[in-house]
């Protein structure tokens, strides 16, 4: 495959409906309404020179380089700026351009270095391309006078020359290559939203400078990327590209960070990547990115990686390397011993969200046909299980209403417990650019997230609740909205049944919902309650998109069916704009769940009960399956306390890290004679294991993620697994070994068994998705290229359903010992529990967990800003270091759960969802007091972590 | 004027003068002015302070500030010399008399006289065009400014 070129229009496309013809340079053309002349140029692929136009950002008209002539207009207009109009007669190219445009290149070339050969950007240089394209032979004012290029003028110091700023881990920015196009300033502001470069001085003084002068990484730059983008020289380049040089060819994947799921371009040298760019047709990114997709895959080579099969006795013994044939027969030996031993259930595994659909379908597969049982779960159980039960119950489907476009036509954004700007930037980015054009926006959460107060956004109403007190708040939003008559009956009689609304709306309307009630639970005054539930039932199309504030908690069903309700009472479903929206958590936590990841769930959300469903695959596979459902997470790990459940097998996942009440954890999987984890790293839960299974990253293998919006995607490999086999072909070996009859020889066909048994995905395959670029599922008969919005013309379950919310407050309260909540999130730079953000740069931005506390908490107990504080709950105590800020309201402690050393889930509790067993990760009842240093549990931690990582014949190896 | 200024004091008063002004229609540069009338010159460490009020980012603030020269990074002279360069003024022996004036200060323009009494600036137009060679101190304009003139000026200055 060639390297990606994608088309620069120049400006952004107009999204008028009316045409307009014109001829440009003898060729008639139309274009709608609204487009530049350098636009529609360039669609008749006519390219006008230009220089700090780029479709990414708006014109800005400041090169002087695509200057055209129009017929009964005096002067040259910048192509550009100018729109076109009927009847247009334009002339790109004439001599009176020619002189212009070779004087305008004369000028920047004056003050631009001529080291071309030796440049990163040689080969992909706009200023080398459009040197070429003026057919510029010499430059008249020469080179001697003022510049920025030569940190000395004649022996003596050139104060206008600036080294380069090499702060940032990923990227170089050269000031003496710069030419003050400002496309960086611009891709910041428009595109990234975070305004953090600006051009300082004016005239010849003019420099790009991010934040006052500073370097990059102590600015406000998030690293997103944008801006090297849109930098037509080498002034922001890829420190990647300097040290490789340019790629020569690429292909399209996606992205295996959060539930985004963006499109890029892996732009490769051989099999070594050279970079990630976003890909402008990825309609979930429309070419952007963050820093972790864009620069932190550098994990994917790390040293830590395990590229062998190992086995051993007892997980205190060192680790030894085998082949993988002796480790299938292990695993296939020690699984067919243990429930011939203990029974058919006492064996079980865990499905990833971070690997393919097609690897999730084997392994749910593997465990139904091949253990047969239905002890399967996913890492959805500790987050977004509840969205999938109460959108089930509401609405009939378990996934977001929407597309990311959508938040294109939101006049009000409700955000609650969710924080996409450091969690799914991407989309945060997206909508930041709706609400600088005008969006009004509602963020309920307990912290005061960047959304509430950042440059050119400011949240019209901040709730800042008690954690845990979400149903309340929402309850009392819908109050509001039924006392006030603010409600969309026509909506409601003809989508949902009127008397169930009857009865919720008698409900809602009790005065212990009142926001004047609410307000004594959950600290939020009540007029913020009554003016943001006004808002979002009257200002217009009305969007709520949600996260694990929402989901994590003992009532997080109860609230997902809340918000569902609130929608369907206003109206807000069904159409552009509008919508309930889960931001989903991990690349493919969507697909995990879609593929029947669930102990009681077969692929597409259907029961494991239901016989004509067992039927189909019955049939396919060739099996019985049994009609139970099987154990949960959770409930394996009792069961393996209770000396029941012997043998797991964990695709992707980390569980000890990831699931609540470490402790608990621990003691399960120690009571484990068999525990198999298939990963790329010794991660924590591999602590415990007996077999280690090298997993491959997700530019080693075909395959699809689905995304938050439903959006399929296709993943494609990009370079030899190193571990030498795709995650796919693991689990099918092991399965083969245990004797099943699985043949397939690409994913495809996986693919094709999927379609073939889901409804939901019954037109989907490889071939589809390469004609298409990517489907949003349903993708069937009724809708054969996918659904962007659901619900259109009625419920998926036929009238949509409300459902009392009744607020039961959790078991989880404050008291003298422990006074505090502890809630807990994410922060930009890292992922998830960091194995793969850990070991890349970005450890610049955030190298340990801090646990965030309000001044007034802090002053009491004597602690002072970067103090080491121990953090202690019901459950157990951990250390690190504070950070003192009024982020946080009083009595409500932060931290992120990213570095095992922390271990923040030592502290959360086991308590959960009451319908799904999500567990209870943002409300803990803590103390916070000064600390010296580490914890007694994490020393013994620290200990156990040095004998169980020792691999036979290796040194240690250091984290 | 040329006052020591120390942090917190700084973030106070900006604090005031911002929240006094951020209700005008273009709030900045009016905030920006009266930051440099209060201190003398716009202290870095306003910088932020404007931007988090503003709702911008401190780089779009710091852009504006360095585009326009009379804003000051560092505190000026008690007094502000400011010769017209324009057109119509070197047309008119403005060339000339700012030598003079740099001679008589023993300075170069952007500079300040070692006794802290005057800071030389250059200006572009003072809208003074019929009058030139013209001159400013301290918001005020002198026309037809001759070198006896100058030197009035500075001594009235260094009074």
């Amino acid at each position: 495959m060639p390297l990606v070129q994608e088309i620069d229009y120049g400006t952004p496309a107009s999204r008028s409906e009316k045409t307009v013809t014109l001829v440009i340079d003898g060729n008639e053309i139309n274009v709608p309404e609204g487009t530049s002349v350098m636009r529609a140029s360039m669609e008749a692929g006519i390219q006008v020179p230009k220089l700090c136009a780029t479709d990414m950002v708006d014109a800005f008209g400041s090169c002087r380089l695509c200057l055209v002539e129009i017929e009964g207009r005096n002067g040259t207009p910048a192509s550009c700026t100018t729109p076109v109009s009927p009847g247009m007669v334009v002339h790109t190219q004439t001599e009176r351009l020619k002189q212009l445009r070779k004087g305008v290149m004369e000028l920047y070339i004056s003050d631009h270095p001529l080291d071309c050969l030796t440049c990163a950007a040689n080969g992909d240089c706009e200023l080398q391309d459009m040197a070429g394209a003026v057919g510029l032979r010499d430059v008249r004012y020469g080179y001697e006078g003022d510049n920025h290029v030569r940190a000395r003028n004649n022996g003596e110091a050139n104060a206008r020359w600036m080294p380069k700023d090499e702060s940032n881990p990923y990227f170089t920015y050269d000031p003496s290559k710069c030419i003050v196009c400002s496309r960086c300033v611009r891709a910041c502001e428009e595109v990234q939203g975070t305004f953090a470069l600006t051009i300082e001085g004016r005239g010849f003084d003019s420099r790009v400078s991010p934040g006052m002068h500073e370097d990059f990484v102590s600015s406000e730059c998030v690293s997103c990327g944008a801006c090297v983008q849109a930098c037509p020289t080498a002034t922001l380049t890829e420190k990647s590209v300097i040290e490789i040089g340019q790629p020569e060819h690429s292909v399209v994947t996606t992205c295996a960070y959060c539930g985004v799921g963006c499109s890029f371009k892996a732009e490769m040298r051989g099999e070594e990547l050279v970079r990630m760019v976003p890909w402008k047709d990825g309609k979930a990114n429309r070419g952007h990115s963050c820093v972790k997709g864009r620069f932190a895959y550098g994990y994917s080579t790390h040293r830590d990686r395990i590229l062998n099969p190992m086995i051993r006795e007892k997980i205190t013994d060192p680790w030894r390397e085998v082949t993988w044939e002796e480790a299938y027969q292990h695993v296939a030996s020690e699984f067919r011993r243990i429930q011939y031993q203990y029974g058919r259930d006492s064996v079980g595994g865990i499905t990833s969200s971070r690997c393919t659909n097609e690897e999730t379908y084997l392994v749910q597969k593997l465990i139904r046909a091949g253990f047969g049982n239905n002890n399967v779960d996913t890492c959805a159980r500790v987050c977004h299980s509840p969205t999938g039960y109460g959108l089930g119950q509401t609405f009939g489907t378990s996934a977001g209403t929407q597309d990311f476009d959508s938040v294109e036509h939101s006049d009000v954004i409700l955000v609650i417990g969710a924080n996409p700007t450091d969690a799914h930037p991407v989309f945060g980015s997206r909508m930041k650019k709706r609400l600088r054009q005008g969006a009004k926006l509602i963020v309920i959460d307990p912290r005061r997230i960047d959304l509430v107060s950042s440059p050119h956004v400011k949240a019209s109403f901040h709730l800042p609740l008690k954690p845990g007190t979400n149903v309340a708040v929402v309850t009392a939003l819908a109050h509001v909205i039924v006392t006030e008559g603010l409600y969309d009956e026509r909506f409601i009689r003809e989508r949902c049944d009127w008397s169930e609304f009857e009865d919720w709306a008698a409900f809602v309307a009790e005065p212990r919902h009142s926001p004047e009630e609410v307000e004594k639970l959950s600290g939020v005054p009540a007029d913020l309650i009554r003016g943001a539930a006004r808002l979002y039932a009257t200002g217009g199309n009305g969007a709520i998109y949600y996260g694990l504030g929402v989901t994590e908690h003992s009532q997080g069903s109860t609230t997902v069916m809340a918000i569902a309700n609130l929608a369907m009472a206003t109206g807000n479903l069904g159409r552009p704009g509008v919508g309930v929206n889960p931001l989903r958590g991990q690349n493919n936590v969507q697909g995990s769940c879609d593929m029947g990841s669930f102990p009681h769930e077969l692929p597409g959300y259907r029961h494991i009960s239901d016989d004509a469903t067992r039927d189909i695959f019955e049939k396919l596979w060739g099996v019985t399956l049994n009609a139970e459902p099987g154990l949960r997470i959770n409930n394996m790990l009792d069961a393996a306390v209770e000396g029941t459940f012997k043998g797991l097998y964990v695709q992707g996942e980390d569980i000890l890290q990831s699931d609540p009440d470490t402790k608990h954890v621990s003691a399960g999987l120690a009571a484990m004679e068999c525990v198999v984890v298939q990963d790329l790293f010794l991660n924590e839960t591999a602590r415990y294991a007996h077999v280690f299974l090298p997993g491959s990253t997700f530019l080693e293998k075909d395959g699809t993620f689905t995304n938050a919006e439903r959006r399929i995607n296709r993943v494609r490999k990009v370079m030899t697994p190193r571990n030498g086999y795709a995650d796919w072909e693991v689990t099918q070996n092991l399965a083969r070994t245990m004797g099943l009859d699985w043949n397939y020889t690409h994913p495809s066909e996986i693919m094709d068994e999927i379609a073939a048994t889901t409804p939901s995905f019954a037109l989907v395959s490889y071939d589809l998705l390469e004609k298409m670029g990517s489907v949003q599922w349903p993708c069937n008969e009724k809708t054969p290229e996918g659904s962007p919005i659901m619900h259109v013309n009625g419920f998926v379950r036929g009238k949509g359903k409300f459902i009392r919310t009744e607020y039961v407050a959790t078991d989880e309260k404050t008291g003298p010992r422990f006074p505090l909540l502890l809630t807990t999130g994410r922060i930009l730079s890292q992922y998830n529990v960091g194995a793969q953000t850990r070991r890349t740069e970005n450890v610049v931005w955030h190298d340990e967990d801090r646990l965030e506390i309000h001044p007034h908490d802090a002053e009491n107990r004597g602690i002072r800003d970067g103090d080491w504080v121990r953090l202690s709950s019901r459950s157990g105590e951990t250390t690190l270091r504070a950070l003192v800020t009024d982020r946080v309201a009083p009595g409500v402690v932060y931290t992120t759960f990213h570095h095992p050393d922390t271990q923040a889930n030592l502290i959360t509790t086991d308590f959960s969802d009451w319908a799904t067993n999500c567990p209870e990760y943002k409300v803990t009842a803590v103390q916070v007091s000064p600390s010296n240093g580490p914890s007694e549990w994490q020393i013994e931690y620290e200990d156990l972590s040095r004998r169980t990582r020792r691999i036979a014949g290796k040194l240690e190896a250091a984290e | 004027m040329n006052v020591h200024v120390t942090g917190n004091d700084v973030d106070e008063r900006t604090l005031a003068i911002v929240r006094a002004l951020k209700g005008l229609e273009g709030p900045l540069l009016p905030i920006l002015h009266e930051i440099q009338a209060e201190f003398g010159y716009v202290p870095q460490e306003c910088l932020p302070v404007i931007a988090r009020e503003l709702n911008l980012s401190r780089a779009e603030v710091h852009g504006v500030v360095t585009f326009y020269h009379d804003y000051r990074d560092h505190p000026a002279g008690r007094h502000v010399l400011k010769l017209c360069r324009a057109e119509a003024c070197q047309s008119m022996g403005g060339d000339d008399l700012a030598e003079r004036v740099k001679a008589l200060l023993g300075i170069d323009f952007h500079q300040t006289t070692l006794d802290g009494a005057v800071t030389l600036e250059p200006v572009y137009c003072l809208g003074l065009c019929s009058c030139a060679p013209a001159a400013m101190l301290d918001g005020a304009v002198h026309g037809r400014l001759d070198i006896d003139g100058a030197k009035d000026l500075i001594a009235e200055a260094r009074r």
